[in-house]
């Protein structure tokens, strides 16, 4: 009687009785899947756009098949190939200085022990996170300004004698975009590890104290070390990611003098695709950035599998 | 012999560590509220008088013109009339749709449990691209609708997922006892899982609303002419791109002409009036979005 209980409890026959009692259930899946279907997976079917000569008047089945020469196209255009270059850049860069920035802050503010300077602090840390990018590119163009406040500090300090503009050079967009990513996301990326470090074991703490460890030893010994696993999963999470996190920043505090340096694959599919109307190139250079991050999210993993014991899948 | 070497290299090592820690903590506060303060006070600041410079956190000429220019345009009243529309439609029927899939599929007895949750991880790590997608909503007529922004998003497999895993973690036992008693599934749903998933679906609530607030891609990209289903955050937009474009170089923005550049002041009254809502209402509820991530972010 029990063993049959427990059975049934792992695996429930597909029987007409269950499926009637399931049929609430049934009906929403299937409205969730035709919604699916419709919105996620039909789009899909555009890929076949980057192997034609895609005219909307002929279709997908009307359109002229020309293999591979889209893709020709992009890899012969120079610009294309900067725009690869730029997109990797600043993804990497991103990537790793909004990490860096989270886990340090997180670290930083944990050493606070008044709730009453804390509190405030972190409430503070969210807000540039719920600003949206139009705000914080517009606010970040004020303060970078020839009569803004970082050319101002700069040269009180004497480190610079003439205001610099900071958006006419390209050395600088780059770092400009991470640090716009950092003050956005800091605060907001932070909760996690933030969340990581109050479920380390107190009584760790309170051993490393006993043997006489000091404050900057307890966190190399103990915090790190226990923020790890947050760590190595947010980081494969966001490997595949590195491609789509170039539009809206770039696209915002782009201008003609940085061009070279600030377009990106999604800038580079607006342009071809939605302005020019070359709806094949576009979708050529779109799914090249699909392909790329579904093997850099299996490359991530596969690394992650063999190195440690976190992975996705 | 040793103790004494503690007692003495301790309070210092951990004093200085103590100064870095109020130094970077200071820092950070500056950094992230200057630009914030700095804004609000250009915005109450006389508009010829701000552009000598040297305005910080305080206005040097107090001026409500500025507002009263914004409050005076027509394009920012209808933004921010289809802003809120879309935010609170947006967000009561994608809250809906989201917890009622993570409901189906965080049944243990749902024969199709597994294929339906792989179903929506998917669409989180393969999607058409721009190109397709705009195509398909031009096709279904969705595009130079005010459609376009509450029907497409309206699932998400992560915000699913985050809910999913919440309910997961509420006792089976609930549910066995309510079909004891002869409820159905959606009984269940409405009157067992749901009053306990308060937390999460605050959480969700609130991340759609503000990104369903701060969106300005999709009223470019599928309303250009609809001037009537423009938002907030794309007139924003349009208003300081004028400038962005142009100071890059000098050349360009003379040859455009200083009259199609509007006022720093004006630009800092409208990013105001963008924010302040979100800027009000996020410290309220900071702490759904804490428990929710962490809940959610974590074990996912």
């Amino acid at each position: 009687m029990a063993r049959e209980k427990a059975v049934k409890s792992k695996k429930i026959p597909i029987t007409l009785k269950e499926m009637k009692k399931q049929s609430f259930l049934m009906i929403v899946s299937f409205f969730m899947v035709v919604y699916g279907i419709i919105f996620y997976y039909w789009p899909l079917t555009g890929w076949i756009m980057a192997f034609q000569n895609y005219k909307p008047k002929k279709g997908l089945l009307g359109s002229k098949f020309v293999g591979l020469d889209k893709f020709k196209f992009l890899f012969e255009d120079d610009t294309f190939i900067k725009v690869i270059r730029n997109t990797f850049a600043m993804g990497v860069i991103n990537l790793v200085s909004t990490t860096i920035m989270a886990v340090l802050f997180a670290i930083i503010l944990n050493e606070v022990r008044r709730n009453w300077i804390k509190k405030p602090i972190q409430t503070i840390s969210y807000l540039p996170h719920f600003l949206s990018w139009i705000v914080v590119t517009g606010i970040l163009h004020v303060s970078l300004s020839p009569t803004g406040i970082v050319n101002d500090v700069l040269m009180r300090m004497g480190v610079i004698k003439q205001a610099i503009n900071f958006f006419a050079h390209p050395k600088y967009f780059w770092w400009i975009v991470a640090f716009a990513n950092c003050w956005k996301e800091t605060g907001f990326n932070a909760i996690i590890y933030f969340a990581a470090i109050t479920g380390i074991d107190p009584s760790l703490y309170e051993a490393a104290s006993i043997d006489g460890a000091d404050r900057l030893q307890k966190i190399k010994y103990i915090t790190l070390p226990g923020i790890k696993p947050t760590f190595l999963i947010l980081l494969l999470m966001n490997v595949g990611n590195v491609l789509n996190a170039g539009f809206e920043v770039q696209y915002l505090l782009g201008n003609g003098l940085v061009q070279s340096v600030s377009q990106t694959i999604d800038i580079y599919v607006l342009k071809w695709g939605i302005s020019q109307n070359d709806y094949s190139l576009g979708t050529a250079a779109g799914l090249f950035k699909s392909v790329v991050s579904i093997m850099l999210i299996f490359i991530a993993n596969g690394v992650a599998k063999r190195y440690s014991e976190e992975r996705l899948f | 012999m040793n103790e004494k070497e503690y007692k003495v290299s301790k309070p210092v090592s951990d004093k200085i560590f103590g100064i870095i820690v109020v130094v970077f903590l200071a820092s950070f506060v500056v950094i992230t509220l200057y630009p914030v303060i700095n804004t609000i006070a250009l915005s109450f600041n006389d508009g010829i008088d701000a552009v000598r410079g040297g305005i910080y956190l305080w206005p040097r000429r107090f001026s409500m013109k500025n507002y009263k220019t914004v409050f005076a345009m027509q394009n920012i009243w209808t933004g921010a009339k289809v802003t809120v529309a879309r935010t609170v439609l947006a967000t009561l029927t994608s809250l809906f749709a989201n917890a009622l899939l993570a409901f189906v599929v965080s049944r243990k007895r749902f024969l199709f449990k597994s294929q339906l949750s792989l179903f929506w991880v998917i669409t989180m790590y393969v999607n058409g691209g721009m190109i397709p997608i705009f195509l398909l909503y031009k096709n279904l007529g969705l595009t130079g609708t005010f459609n376009v922004y509450w029907v497409p998003g309206m699932i998400s497999a992560f915000n699913m997922l985050v809910m999913r895993t919440y309910m997961e973690g509420i006792p089976e036992s609930l549910e066995e006892s309510a079909q004891l008693d002869g409820a159905g599934y959606f009984t269940i749903f409405k009157d067992i899982i749901s009053p306990l998933c308060k937390p999460v679906y605050a959480t969700v609530a609130l991340f759609i609303a503000v990104w369903q607030w701060n969106s300005w891609f999709d009223a470019m990209l599928y309303n250009r002419m609809k001037t009537q289903y423009t938002t907030l955050q794309y007139e924003l937009m349009k208003l300081l791109s004028s400038v962005m474009q142009q100071s890059g170089s000098a050349e360009n923005a003379k040859n455009a002409g200083a009259n199609t550049i509007t006022p720093i002041t004006i630009r800092a009254a409208v990013t105001v009036a963008t924010m302040l809502p979100i800027v009000c209402l996020y410290p309220f509820l900071q702490r759904y979005f804490v428990t929710g991530l962490t809940i959610g972010g974590v074990k996912e």
